[in-house]
């Protein structure tokens, strides 16, 4: 019954936005807290939601999408199109994908470097890849035919990973670099994912976001995690999104601000979902890292005038 | 031409959904540390993910065989059964199939009905935005003409057929309310809607089913009223056709070419 849905511009949908949206913060969109929102009036932040909850073709998701993009910037996360994968890109999906992004205009558009398909099977997971020359080539030959399908850059995420492959033969910091240099695309810099890999792999993270093309950071993910243990006893942090951004990872996100300037802010919270006020009191967190920048930028312009 | 090598996805991809088999040997923790506990994260995200997606699509379902029943007859569908398609809202089409066929589920012959009409809900709730019908259309056609009308089905509009006492069964169990003792037994069709944002399940009298699937395969209006009296000889035809405009069962009318 769900037809696929083609572009269908809405005559409703203001394009009020500019790209960028510079640095606010803002949290993902969950239809539980619409009425809370619309109940504050418009905000300052952005909207950020999974792209594949508003590929059917009508009802109630849109109306509630609607109705948040009415008033804010919208990011348009992508967390299925499998361009990690070395199976060639599922050419519905890019159709659906493109009919979005026109439909509703958003300020960002993203996707992940991981993969979810194989063969026929859906498996709803962001999986690892390895980083070699023949996966780079799959991956950038990949997003330049999402950014042909949709017609704009996206912006990639960098992956939380519990695990290595063997045939690996570059780092994760220079297999991005490089799909940002041979397809244009911007980056989305995870930095819980950082914290995350850091932890499961025994590197550093702030030697990783050292080595990581801060240039091309278009969008920040702020999320939380929850800790096991692997087979050694040691601490395996699960990128699970479902509580407060950890301690440590504000500590990096103010060193990355510190060092790039404001950028656009996600507060990821996509289980266990708290009231609104708790995930909008996480945003104002971080909009207070980003104003702090803000101001320090303004009062060095001044001191150099 | 050789044989494609078997790339790393191959390699990975097919312990995901099996527990008997090992993590795959492509893979390593750091500095050659094992991996088993690494790999199970990405088995355990993919099953208890595609588990919840199951979830989220027959809560009825659920709250009818208790959460553990529930989450170990969808571990078997999803191992055998992942989906196809990267939108979850159209998993488990099968699910309903999968349940009349559950072992476990024979003593509930209903609740692959009950399934059914959940699998339905989500495809209205998602189903392209169409104006219905106004009544006053209908009202305005000449009577004399009444049994050549074609009803175009709204693009949410679905029928579930149930032995059982599918519609009382879902309704029951479909809201947080308390539930009492149901009768099982008794024969409900189920016609499901939106009209507007709002998804209505309505439980359809005799002879409705049969009128409304005739209707919705373009057939006209006195073939389909030919088919619903041959099924109940009581059938109501004016009360019918009122109830599926009123819950938006069509979008327009026209005039067949007969």
């Amino acid at each position: 019954m769900n037809a696929t849905i083609g572009p269908v511009p809405s005559t409703a949908m203001p394009l009020r936005f500019p790209i960028p949206v510079g640095g606010v913060a803002g949290t993902s969109f969950k239809h539980e807290h619409l009425a809370a929102i619309l109940a504050d009036g418009p905000q300052a932040g952005f909207f950020e939601v999974h792209a594949e909850n508003y590929m059917g073709a009508g009802g109630p998701p849109h109306r509630a999408l609607e109705a948040i993009r009415r008033d804010h910037p919208l990011s348009l996360h992508g967390v299925c199109m499998s361009i990690g994968g070395p199976q060639p890109l599922d050419k519905a999906h890019l159709a659906r994908f493109r009919g979005l992004a026109a439909r509703y205009q958003p300020a960002m558009v993203s996707e992940h470097l991981a993969w979810s398909t194989h063969e026929t099977s859906f498996f709803n997971d962001l999986l690892p890849l390895p980083y070699t020359e023949a996966t780079l080539r799959h991956v950038c030959d990949h997003i330049d035919e999402m950014q042909e399908a949709i017609r704009r850059p996206i912006l990639l995420e960098n992956p939380s990973t519990y695990l290595a492959f063997a045939e690996t033969t570059m780092s994760e910091t220079d297999f991005i670099r490089s799909v940002a240099g041979r397809t244009g695309c911007g980056l989305l810099l995870d930095i819980n994912n950082v914290f995350v890999s850091a932890t499961n792999h025994g590197f550093s993270a702030l030697d990783y976001l050292a080595d990581f093309p801060l240039s091309c950071i278009g969008e920040i993910h702020l999320a939380g995690h929850d800790e096991q243990a692997d087979d050694d006893g040691e601490p395996l942090l699960i990128d699970s999104h479902d509580g407060p951004v950890a301690d440590a990872v504000w500590k990096l996100y103010e060193i990355v601000i510190e060092r790039c300037g404001p950028v656009p802010t996600l507060i990821e919270w996509d289980s266990r979902i708290p009231d609104w006020p708790v995930l909008k009191a996480e945003a104002a967190a971080a909009q207070a890292i980003l104003d702090r920048r803000e101001m320090a930028e303004l009062a060095g312009d001044r001191h150099a005038a | 031409m050789p044989p494609e090598p078997v790339t790393f996805a191959a390699a990975f991809a097919p312990a995901l959904l099996d527990p008997m088999r090992a993590a795959p040997p492509v893979v390593t923790g750091p500095n050659g540390r094992a991996v088993g506990k690494r790999y199970d994260v990405y088995r355990n995200n993919v099953t208890v993910s595609l588990i919840d997606a199951l979830a989220a699509i027959y809560p009825a379902v659920q709250r009818i065989t208790g959460t553990d029943f529930f989450r170990a007859m969808a571990r078997f569908h999803v191992r055998s059964y992942p989906p196809t398609s990267p939108l979850l809202f159209e998993y488990g089409r099968d699910f309903p199939s999968f349940v009349a066929r559950y072992e476990h589920a024979q003593i509930m012959p209903w609740l692959a009905d009950v399934a059914r009409v959940e699998r339905a809900w989500l495809d209205a709730y998602h189903a392209r935005d169409a104006a219905p019908l106004a009544p006053a259309h209908l009202a305005a056609a000449a009577p004399e003409r009444l049994a050549d009308l074609v009803f175009t089905p709204h693009p949410a509009t679905q029928i579930v057929r149930s032995e059982f006492s599918a519609v009382t069964i879902f309704a029951a169990n479909r809201d947080g309310a308390p539930v009492s003792r149901v009768d099982a037994s008794t024969s409900e069709d189920a016609l499901i809607t939106r009209p507007g944002f709002d998804v209505i399940v309505r439980h359809l009298p005799p002879g409705g089913a049969a009128f409304a699937a005739r209707l919705m395969e373009a057939r006209p209006l006195g073939e389909a009223a030919a088919s619903a009296l041959d099924a109940s000889p009581d059938f109501d035809i004016a009360a019918n056709i009122a109830g599926l405009i009123e819950a938006g069962a069509f979008t327009s009318i026209a005039f067949g070419d007969a």
